[in-house]
């Protein structure tokens, strides 16, 4: 094990290029719904249990089942409503065992990136191969069931190795929604050296952190949205920022929560310097726009911090 | 390093379900349903009825709620207790106030421990369902399909004679089951059971001696899971449970009837600083245009037509 697997370069957040989204927008503001499979009766991973109960655990399988079941359509027709395209974090399976899910979402050009295979099958443990293997299953299952290869990543159930990056770059990848330590895109550095991206994906205002690890009531959460937004909105005077809000549509879907997005959502379409976008189109952007810069301005602060 | 080769093969990726038990449905894509009345929301309270012995096994787990001091854990024992002896007849006077109809989920074991309380169900006429036997015989894998058989005979002759009919519908304890559960409720004349939350409306279940019924009793709203699991306030709860009301009701003026169901626990949801929550959550709720106050078999019958 390391300390650190040096992805990413120390870079301050103040003085860093300018960025300025399209349209002369501040903010990239993103939506992610993670549409997941976990499985009833998956193989024990042996770092890290499936489920809390014993087999079957109804309760865990069965309120995730009601994501899909229920909870999907619900919050696609309130991101539609928005003019919100989701960005889709995809168990691939999906694609076989709920196509008419991938179909409603392509319909609406929603974007679909890699969440793994299932929600229950970790990389923690699998030699370099079998994480290529799964890698590679995942994104030629998501292409061939949208006829897009997907750009970006979010491990399953955020369970990495130390070539997570590595390889999904490898494999034709873009970006990361794995690293949570910028407000910003940054360069990521990959062995392959490819031009390799994170978008800030926020754990914070994720729904299932909120309502699951940190308890959070509806009403709150749907006021931190809002808090999040405002600052983030307005630092993007100095240079533009990423918000992103990842969801769940067993969480967020649910009767007593659903009114809270609704009313951030409201809250932030509402403004007028915000680019509605998804994860792809803010890579795609940035590499374009201000990757190159931003590796510049990277490497000069260090060298500034060695005092060369 | 590397993992077995199993976790890299998916026996099941395939159209549908990861296994048997029900067909692939999303909500909105079926039909309609239609209330009494023309009623957008099925409003279905449950209340439990439970005996937390002090000797808990905590097998396979430690039942939620249950005891968690070193034995003799009075306080949570006594706590429990509390609901059967006073909190359960302050909920009783507010289901009374708002002319709501509850369904009791009743352990076996509390006929013996609170015939007065059984005789006072009775009475009302309410409808029971099966509860287990009690909140320290958790249905699971470890057991054998006898063990498991016996658990459920017990519990559902205990309540027969308790009120003198038979049990149609069941919750199990800590809502766990064993892989055998639904099959061994099927072949004891189980109709509905309401363990699984992934619905908002009946759908049919398979069961090796006879399709079940699976009820839609929401665990997210559920006093134990605010109070107790999220640490929420009574505020919120009330807050959440009417906006879920609005949020049914609204679906259902486009979607077809809907159905909001409360399951709460006398010895969370009687205290004193608590009961008042309750009715203001009820009063909303009652007070809206186009609520049925249901129970759970009323609604079911409904839907299967």
């Amino acid at each position: 094990m390391k300390a650190d697997l040096e992805l990413y370069d120390y870079w301050p957040y103040r003085d860093r290029p300018r960025i300025v989204w399209p349209g002369g927008a501040r903010l990239a503001f993103w939506v992610a719904p993670n549409i997941e499979f976990y499985e009833l009766d998956p193989p024990t991973n042996p770092y890290r249990k499936p489920w809390p109960r014993p087999y079957p655990d109804v309760g865990g399988y069965s309120i995730r089942d009601y994501g899909n079941r229920v909870g999907h359509e619900r919050q696609m027709r309130l991101l539609e409503r928005f003019g919100i395209r989701g960005s889709v974090s995809l168990s691939a399976a999906l694609c076989e065992h709920h196509p008419e899910i991938i179909d409603a979402c392509a319909e609406l050009d929603w974007e679909f990136f890699s969440h793994g295979i299932y929600n229950t099958r970790y990389t923690y443990g699998m030699s370099e191969d079998q994480e290529r293997e799964m890698i590679l299953d995942a994104m030629d299952t998501i292409e061939k069931h949208s006829g897009r290869r997907p750009a970006g990543y979010l491990a399953p159930a955020l369970s990495h190795s130390e070539r997570t990056m590595d390889l999904f770059a490898e494999a034709g990848g873009m970006y990361t929604c794995d690293l949570f330590h910028d407000d910003q895109p940054t360069p990521v550095r990959v062995r392959g050296g490819q031009r390799f991206i994170s978008i800030p994906y926020s754990l914070e205002m994720n729904d299932t952190i909120a309502y699951v690890v940190n308890r959070i009531e509806p009403r709150r959460y749907g006021r931190m949205l809002r808090d999040n937004f405002d600052r983030l909105y307005a630092e993007g005077e100095t240079s533009g920022a990423v918000m992103c809000i990842p969801t769940h549509n067993y969480q967020v879907s649910c009767p007593h929560r659903l009114a809270a997005l609704e009313q951030a959502l409201d809250y932030i379409t509402g403004h007028e310097d915000v680019w509605v976008t998804t994860g792809r189109e803010i890579a795609e952007y940035f590499l374009n726009h201000y990757y190159d810069a931003a590796l510049e301005d990277i490497r000069r602060k260090l060298e500034v911090a060695d005092g060369a | 390093m590397a993992l077995d080769p199993e976790f890299l093969r998916y026996p099941h990726r395939r159209r549908g379900m990861d296994h048997d038990r029900y067909e692939w449905s999303q909500l909105h894509e079926r039909g309609p349903v239609e209330w009494p009345g023309g009623a957008r929301l099925a409003f279905w309270i449950n209340v439990c009825v439970q005996f937390y012995p002090l000797n808990q096994r905590g097998m396979p787990f430690p039942t939620p709620g249950g005891m968690t001091m070193p034995y003799p854990d009075l306080r949570h024992f006594s706590l429990r207790e509390y609901g059967n002896r006073v909190g359960i007849f302050r909920l009783l006077d507010a289901f009374d106030r708002f002319g709501l109809r509850p369904s009791f989920a009743v352990n076996g074991a509390m006929a013996e421990r609170a015939p007065y309380l059984i005789s006072v169900l009775r009475e009302r006429g309410g409808e029971i369902l099966a509860h287990g036997w009690d909140m320290n015989s958790l249905h699971h894998g470890g057991l054998a399909p006898e063990e498991e058989s016996e658990l459920i005979d017990r519990s559902l002759d205990s309540l027969q004679k308790a009120f003198g009919a038979e049990n149609r519908g069941w919750l199990s304890p800590a809502r766990n089951e064993s892989p055998h559960t639904p099959d061994l409720l099927a072949e004891r004349g189980i109709h509905w059971f309401a363990d699984w939350v992934n619905d908002e409306m009946p759908y049919r279940f398979r069961a090796a001696n006879g399709d079940l019924w699976a009820m839609p009793l929401s665990n997210e709203l559920e006093d134990r899971f605010i109070f107790m699991q999220n640490l929420h306030s009574e505020e919120s709860w009330v807050e959440q449970v009417c906006d879920a009301c609005d949020f049914l009701l609204k679906e259902a003026s486009v979607a077809g009837g809907r159905i909001l169901s409360l399951n709460l626990h006398p010895w969370l949801m009687g205290q004193p600083h608590r009961i008042a929550y309750l009715e203001q959550a009820l009063d909303y709720i009652t007070s809206q245009s186009d609520v049925w106050s249901a129970t759970p078999s009323e609604i079911l019958r409904l839907c299967k037509e």
